[in-house]
């Protein structure tokens, strides 16, 4: 099968931001929907989280970015995880 | 014996209320009083029920295991009276309920219409979770609906009931939409998304009188004596504080419930919190209303803080919201407009008073097709800002706006160009935010 270099750019872009990032609410844009939640494919409720200010910190979250796309408040975004910093908020 | 603290209201204010008491104060008795039977859901999330983008059932943040596992008394009853030397709240049905500490998180209500025939079967106002059901059962996919007022609810009924299968004619009383937030050419963008979405607008129309027959609506006539034939009519001209029950029992009134900063209200051991509270901002000098989620869930943090004995001055953050209006994303933050809207005859729900404390500000504007940039100078901050479209610079505006920060380093070249607004802003917020990362 011929390499497809947009599939392989995606694939690796997708693996970075699994290896490197996560999903980061700002609860003072958030008005608790719940657009994020139902969007979910796996059923996290990503706006309990929001409503907490917490990044969603949950092993089986996929980084698929539904949750961020859909929000229609821009309340989440991706952000890199930096275990050696200190939290900033 | 455990303290008693009951809180009238299960919105966003009463909610935070209620879980911060419970965290501040984990042996006291809280109680939920509230007349909707469907307690705690997202009022702002209504928009996106009538849109048909989730489930009803979606708009509940919490389930009813979570509010029992809260440990909360739940009373789904109307508050009546208060005995304020007594201690004691009077329901409906006259049962009391005594209380050390009272919060009253009541809300607002939509303002009625102010037409002749405006109590026919038909005409629907936005308030409640009720409210959205009754709109969407009547809509039924079919008909023709007429939409009046203004603000953000005016604009989510008529997309909710476009989105609905109905025909959609939205009258403006002015020449625009949302003059005292929006300036002309934002308006036109809100006007034209809705046009090519369908939806017929009509400005400087006002309603003469609602038409019914046997009681149920059938046309509105305009001032110019046109008829419209129409199922329903939705109205939102604005939003009251629903001040009965504090006004009843003597607590200091003006538009909103008067608080200080710590949110109390001129009753002792009474508070008062949300779209209800007009709320002393010490740093203006001026109490104003505000009727957006995120500074009714800071009252409710706020006022639990105070009746659990720590009072710490309410400190608001910029007035903000970031909404779609017509489907083109939106931001506004700080003051930006002024003036009254024709459309409104009180704050809308979504708006803030403070969006329309705008000082002698130099406006600048980036425009493109859908997006746009609109920009208040100070003379060294940036006072507001909206932002229609691309959403990229919303945030960076935000910390900039909210921070007060010194922008004297790009001002006279934002000024000078204004095509090159996203440029300048990006990188001087990106190097801001370096400068400031070592402060907290």
């Amino acid at each position: 099968m011929a390499l497809n270099r947009r599939s392989l750019l995606f694939d690796l872009t997708r693996a970075e931001v699994l290896a490197k990032g996560h999903v980061l609410p700002e609860p003072a844009r958030c008005v608790q929907c719940g657009i994020c939640s139902y969007n979910c494919p796996i059923g996290l409720d990503v706006r309990a989280y929001a409503w907490r200010g917490e990044p969603i910190f949950d092993g089986h979250c996929l980084t698929c970015g539904q949750c961020v796309a859909r929000c229609p408040r821009g309340v989440l975004t991706f952000a890199r995880v930096n275990l050696c910093a200190e939290p900033t908020h | 014996m455990a303290t008693e603290y009951v809180i009238v209201g299960s919105g966003v204010a009463g909610i935070a209320a209620a879980e911060a008491l419970r965290s501040r104060a984990p042996g006291a008795s809280v109680t939920v009083v509230t007349e909707d039977p469907d307690g705690f859901y997202s009022r702002p999330g209504l928009a996106y029920y009538l849109s048909g983008t989730i489930p009803e059932k979606q708009l509940f943040p919490r389930s009813p295991a979570d509010l029992r596992d809260m440990g909360l008394r739940w009373v789904q009853a109307r508050a009546t009276h208060i005995d304020v030397a007594g201690h004691r709240l009077t329901l409906a049905d006259d049962r009391t309920i005594p209380y050390d500490k009272l919060l009253l998180a009541t809300g607002a209500r939509a303002a009625a219409p102010d037409f002749p025939g405006s109590d026919l079967d038909g005409i629907f106002t936005l308030d409640t979770l009720g409210d959205a059901r009754r709109l969407v059962r009547k809509a039924n996919r079919s008909g023709r609906a007429v939409v009046v007022g203004g603000g953000i609810t005016a604009l989510e009924l008529a997309e909710g009931l476009h989105a609905c299968g109905v025909r959609v004619h939205y009258l403006l009383r002015g020449a625009r939409y949302w003059a005292n937030v929006l300036d002309a050419e934002e308006s036109h963008l809100v006007e034209e998304h809705l046009r090519s979405d369908g939806v017929e607008i009509h400005s400087h129309t006002r309603v003469r009188q609602a038409l019914g027959k046997k009681g149920k609506l059938i046309a509105v006539e305009t001032d110019s004596g046109a008829l419209i034939p129409c199922h329903m009519l939705a109205v939102a001209i604005g939003t009251r504080p629903h001040l009965d029950l504090a006004r009843a029992a003597g607590v200091k009134v003006d538009r909103g419930i008067l608080t200080d900063s710590c949110l109390r209200t001129s009753a002792p051991d009474i508070f008062a919190a949300g779209d209800v509270a007009q709320v002393y901002n010490e740093r203006s000098g001026r109490a104003s209303l505000d009727t957006l989620w995120p500074t009714a869930r800071a009252h409710g943090e706020a006022a639990a803080a105070a009746m659990a004995g720590e009072p710490t001055p309410y400190q608001p953050a910029t007035a903000m919201n970031v909404t779609l209006l017509a489907g083109i994303p939106t931001t506004i933050i700080g003051a930006l407009g002024s003036g009254s809207d024709e459309d409104l005859v009180a704050i809308a729900r979504g708006d803030s008073e403070r969006w329309r404390n705008a000082t002698p500000a130099w406006v600048v504007v980036e425009q493109h097709a859908v997006n746009r940039v609109r920009l208040m100078l100070g003379e060294r901050t940036i006072t507001g800002a909206l932002v229609m479209g691309d959403q990229t610079l919303s945030r960076p505006l935000q910390r900039l706006i909210a921070a007060e920060a010194d922008i004297s380093p790009i001002r006279d070249s934002l000024l000078a160009d204004g095509n090159t607004i996203l440029e300048r802003i990006a990188t001087f917020s990106a190097e801001w935010e370096c400068s400031h990362a070592a402060t907290p």
